[in-house]
């Protein structure tokens, strides 16, 4: 019973961990300049707690093999524990989990604790059930008044986020449903939500914000390569929670300017 | 080397011999042919002191929802930005520190209670001696005036919520409207419990439970009491300081 | 040793009604915890195949229950977790095996007040029938999560089941709350009131402090959690803006202002982190007390391992944040919820190396309990390691919401505490109806148990990384997701085989406790008290006696010793040279 615990385990653990290590299923390619920075402080984490998780689990299952019942056995070790060992692995345990956790905040701090620059591309997110709708202030730089009376879901586009198309700051507004962004650029979206709680997650950029009704968030990143990057809802909004996705399209300098000069041109 | 010392056999549940009854220990109440009203009273009043610190949770909790409710603002999409949405209800203060009183004076009657019957309970072993009277007793209803005024309590929480209608704050009409409406009836409601609960003692009283066990009844009520009290005191401050 | 007593709280009861149904008896309210937890189980593990089967054959059809709607799936997780955390996880470990054995570990004739004992089991048994009541109505069950987060959970709109539904589930927290709270109340009053001559604190198995750390954590955040809910209903009814602002729902705009959602989620993980704990702690306890016995061995460092438990329950309460790093919250205080959350780490890792201290050098015995007890650290670590990732706010950026952490609480909270109550149920079986259960078939659900249950949850960690959103009913609508979808059949599969596996339990469960091989006072050659007195035990426990303790709770392979064992009513145990 012994060696069968201990194939089980030891075959568990070592499946488990190869699929890891081989990254059948890793992080998704990252695209933005935090990507380098989270997927680090990923591997590195995943290399200390893949550690322990081996060293523990061939332990267990070494251990059970090891001191199973049988006649030869020596008599049992009398012990009730040993302070000084209790101390150790406290003490490395503490400094292991701690400092581990520490090294991930200059990431942290980069992301949320500072603001986007000044100079950042402002877009506006809505979120609501259960599509994504982007806004862009337009030549102007001033976000236009939305109103919830004038809001209708149906309609779609500016209409959805309850545009106030009698506001001169809203007449170059530009309502989209897939956010378009030049590379290289940083972000600054101001997340909102109208309805539910909504999370604005692209994996590819490692992005994620909840939108919360009653707050407006800002958040910002610097998408880095050029491509097509899909968001999902990654916060339970309703039954139509897992089809709220949409699409995030970073272009060249040229093409993003070249796009929104066409979409300009349709609000005249 | 670690070595086994027995001290003394090994001995087992169901033999029959008789081992010396052992001095109090633990929280064993040394069972014996008398009821241990002393353990069960002790019992008691634990029991209720983590009652107690539920309730306090239940409090801390509704506490803090309202400080955060009041502090935080929120985004209003019509005014296009961040607002505290809260709007004060005056509140009915003289008839609320009328409450507070009768509370107050209640909670003095119903030691009156708890005192005169742990007297008479302190009492009850030297009576039960055949033989010996302590003459007759004179029981001032200290626990009937504490329900009356109880029920005055609630009575005047009644007429104060009467009296936020008439000035057109209901339960709806703003946050601070809510959460006054919330604490009053959450205390309320564990009041009501109280004085269940001395109905309940006062009903024990007819049915000839020894007057031990109706003390113990009494003075965890008693305690409850008091508690319920002190936490109104601190719900009415509390609705002082939000505004 | 034992001396007479005459006196118990309340004489045996004689009629069928008072002796099984309202009965005042902790032994009798225990079993009846055990099989509501048990008939919840399957009722939330096929609410889990039926999610399992719609995600992999979304379009099937099935019998008796149709297709399943993205609203039904929806439905389903929230009835899933919601049946899972209170009826199983809080309900079983600490209301059925806690009533059962802990007056009869610390030798009590019974828990301290029975009534409220057996208030608490049916206040329990109502608020699982408003729960599941929350089925049959218009619009069915609630669709916002276990976790009910306010908009969702509090516009009547906001999508099928928000209606009646919603305030049944609200409306059954709230009962269930009450009876935890009076459970709570019963639970520490006992520990420390009725505890027998000799029986100290620091002579109590870990079994009695995991449920007593377990009932100071319910005492606590149960409150917290009624108060969340009452303010949950008065929006949802009243039309008060606790948590609610202005919203737009189907451009329609709702009459709240200014509510806060974040208030929700601030109360409810106040109450929520400690429940964790409440739900994986008798595991931990029961671990130990198993992993000891059949070790041949005393505990390794139980000082350690009782400061650990009571460091669990009170980080448990300062790390509630950490399930909100995405929620818009500040991002400092998300630093410092990280750093307590870490700190959590520790003793849980302690524990760890502490069971594995107990093994080393014992002589170890695979009875079933012990194979279950071994599981359970073996799923602790691998549940406990993906903890400092998602601890790490940094990287919840990718992993919040996905299913890492899906696998992560599953492995940790779910299976790891369910193999405590499977060590617990093959363990105290025996003393709690007299006869053994089958060790073969034992053997059998075991291997597939565990082999199953990382099959299921393994993969989800992969799923997670790769950014696989959790609460998705169909990952056919976005096209990264679509990808992972044979990762969705392995679990399928997998979960289908071992949902199957525990119809073995349950069978070996009942025949057992009828046909089983009759079982002795002390089959296991245990040293806690429950061993000392007869099987099953007498309505008052110890026939009459009361126990008298004079030595620790796990004294095994004691040298020089006439058995490998002293029990805690043997003669005391003095051993030169060791401390």
């Amino acid at each position: 019973m012994g060696l069968a615990l201990l194939v089980v385990i030891w075959l568990i653990t070592f499946i488990s961990t190869y699929f890891f290590a081989a990254k059948t299923w890793w992080l998704p390619h990252g695209a933005s300049t935090a990507a380098r920075f989270i997927d680090g402080q990923f591997t590195l984490t995943f290399v200390l707690m893949g550690i322990v998780f081996v060293a523990a689990q061939v332990a267990l299952g070494y251990f059970a093999w090891k001191y199973r019942d049988r006649p030869s056995a020596p008599p049992v070790a009398y012990s009730h524990g040993n302070v000084k060992l209790e101390i150790v692995w406290t003490a490395l345990t503490t400094i292991l989990f701690i400092g581990l956790n520490l090294m991930g905040y200059p990431v942290w701090a980069a992301n949320r604790w500072e603001p986007a620059r000044p100079g950042a591309m402002q877009v506006e997110v809505t979120g609501m059930q259960f599509a994504w709708y982007f806004r862009y202030p337009g030549p102007d730089g001033r976000y236009g008044r939305t109103s919830p009376k004038l809001m209708d879901p149906s309609a779609g586009g500016e209409a959805a986020v309850g545009l106030d198309t009698s506001d001169p700051a809203a007449k170059d507004d530009v309502v989209t449903g897939s956010l378009y962004l030049p590379v290289n650029r940083e972000v600054d979206l101001t997340l909102r939500s109208v309805d539910v709680i909504h999370s604005f997650f692209v994996p590819s950029l490692r992005f994620k914000q909840d939108a919360v009704p009653g707050l407006m968030i800002h958040m910002h990143f610097t998408p880095t390569e050029v491509g097509d990057y899909e968001i999902a809802c990654a916060e339970l909004c309703g039954l139509g929670h897992y089809k709220m996705h949409g699409m995030v399209h970073v272009l060249s300098q040229e093409d993003y300017e070249k796009w929104m000069a066409a979409r300009e041109a349709e609000k005249q | 080397m670690a070595t086994y010392i027995p001290t003394r056999p090994v001995d087992h549940i169901g033999h029959d011999q008789n081992p010396p009854v052992p001095p109090r220990g633990g929280g064993d109440d040394g069972r014996s042919d008398y009821p241990n009203y002393g353990a069960r009273l002790r019992r008691a009043r634990l029991g209720l002191i983590c009652g107690m610190v539920t309730v306090t949770m239940l409090f801390i909790s509704l506490t803090s929802a309202y400080i955060v409710r009041r502090g935080l603002p929120t985004f209003d999409a019509t005014k296009q930005g961040y607002f505290r949405d809260w709007g004060e209800v005056p509140l009915p203060w003289l008839l609320l520190g009328i409450n507070t009183a009768i509370l107050i004076i209640s909670s003095i009657t119903v030691e009156g209670a708890r005192r005169s019957i742990a007297r008479r309970a302190a009492l009850a072993p030297v009576k039960s001696i055949p033989g010996v009277s302590l003459g007759d007793e004179k029981n001032f209803p200290w626990l009937a005036i504490t329900v009356v005024l109880g029920f005055g309590f609630l009575l005047g929480q009644w007429l104060a919520w009467g009296e936020l209608k008439a000035r057109g704050f209901f339960v709806n009409t703003n946050p601070d409207a809510s959460f006054i409406y919330l604490l009053t009836a959450a205390h309320a409601l564990h009041l009501t419990g109280g004085i269940i609960a001395m109905i309940w003692a006062g009903i024990t009283s007819l049915l000839h439970r020894p007057i031990e066990a109706r003390r113990i009844a009494i003075d965890v009520t008693a305690w409850y009491w008091h508690f319920m009290a002190a936490l109104w005191v601190y719900v009415f401050a509390l609705f002082g300081l939000m505004r | 040793m034992a001396t007479r007593a005459t006196v118990h709280a309340h004489a045996a009861p004689q009629g069928f009604i008072r002796k099984y149904i309202f009965s005042l008896d902790h032994k009798v309210i225990g079993i009846q915890y055990i099989f509501l937890a048990l008939t919840a189980v399957w009722v939330g593990m096929f609410l889990s195949l039926l999610m399992r089967i719609h995600l992999y054959w979304p379009n099937a059809v099935l019998p008796l229950i149709g297709e399943i709607k993205p609203e039904t799936y929806t439905a389903l997780l929230t009835m899933h977790g919601t049946i899972m955390v209170f009826f199983v996880l809080t309900t079983a470990p600490q209301g059925g095996f806690g009533n059962y054995f802990l007056p009869i570990q610390i030798g009590a004739p019974d828990m301290a007040f029975p009534v409220l004992n057996m208030l608490s089991f049916w206040t329990t048994f109502v608020a699982f029938v408003v729960m599941i009541a929350a089925f049959f109505v218009q619009g069915g069950a609630p669709l916002h999560g276990w976790t009910g987060y306010p908009p969702l959970s509090a516009v009547q709109s906001a999508g099928p089941g928000e209606g009646l539904g919603a305030d049944l589930w609200i409306t059954s927290i709230a009962i269930f709350c009450i009876a935890s709270l009076m459970g709570a109340l019963n639970f520490l009053t006992t520990t420390l009131d009725m505890r027998a001559k000799g029986m100290t604190m620091m002579r109590m198995p870990l079994t009695v402090w995991s449920w007593f750390i377990t009932a100071m954590l319910g005492l606590l955040a149960f409150g917290v959690l009624l108060s969340a809910g009452i303010l949950l209903l008065l929006d949802r009814n009243l039309g008060t803006s606790f948590y609610v602002p202005l919203v737009v729902v189907n451009g329609v705009q709702m009459g709240h202002k200014g509510g806060s959602p974040l208030l929700w989620q601030h109360l409810f993980w106040f109450f929520g982190h400690p429940e964790v704990y409440i739900a994986i702690l008798p595991g931990m306890g029961v671990t130990s007390q198993i992993l000891s016995t059949f070790s041949r061995k005393p505990i390794f460092g139980y000082r350690a391992m009782v400061y650990a438990m009571l460091t669990i329950g009170f980080f448990g309460f300062m790390v509630w944040g950490h399930h909100m790093f995405m929620s818009g919250m500040s991002p400092y205080s998300a630093f410092a919820f990280s750093i307590l959350t870490m700190c959590i780490g520790v003793p849980s890792a302690i524990k760890t190396f502490n069971w594995l201290g107990t093994m080393m050098k014992g002589r170890i015995r695979f009875t079933t309990p012990m194979l279950y007890a071994i599981g359970f650290v073996s799923l602790f670590v691998s549940g406990g390691l993906s903890g400092p990732f998602l601890a790490q706010p940094v990287l919840d950026i990718q992993l919040h919401d996905t299913y890492f952490v899906v696998g992560h609480f599953h492995l940790i909270m779910g299976v790891a505490a369910i193999f405590g109550m499977f060590a617990a149920t093959y363990y105290w079986v025996p003393k709690m109806f007299g006869r053994m259960m089958n060790e073969f078939w034992g053997r059998v659900h075991f291997f597939i148990t565990l082999i199953g249950t990382y099959a299921i949850f393994m993969p989800m960690h992969y799923l997670g990384m790769a950014g696989g959103t959790r609460r998705y009913s169909s990952y056919l609508e976005v096209g990264y997701l679509t990808k992972l979808m044979p990762l969705h059949e392995f679990m399928t599969y997998a979960a289908i085989i071992t949902i199957a596996a525990q119809f073995i339990f349950v069978i070996n469960l009942f025949s057992s406790i009828f046909k089983g091989p009759k079982a002795s006072d002390n089959p296991w050659e245990a040293t806690t008290l429950e061993w000392t007195t007869a099987t099953p035990p007498p309505h008052d426990n110890f026939n009459g006696m009361t126990p008298v303790v004079h030595n620790g709770p796990y004294e095994y392979g004691v040298p020089g010793a006439p058995k490998d064992y002293v029990m805690q009513t043997d003669t005391p145990v003095t051993v030169a040279g060791a401390h």
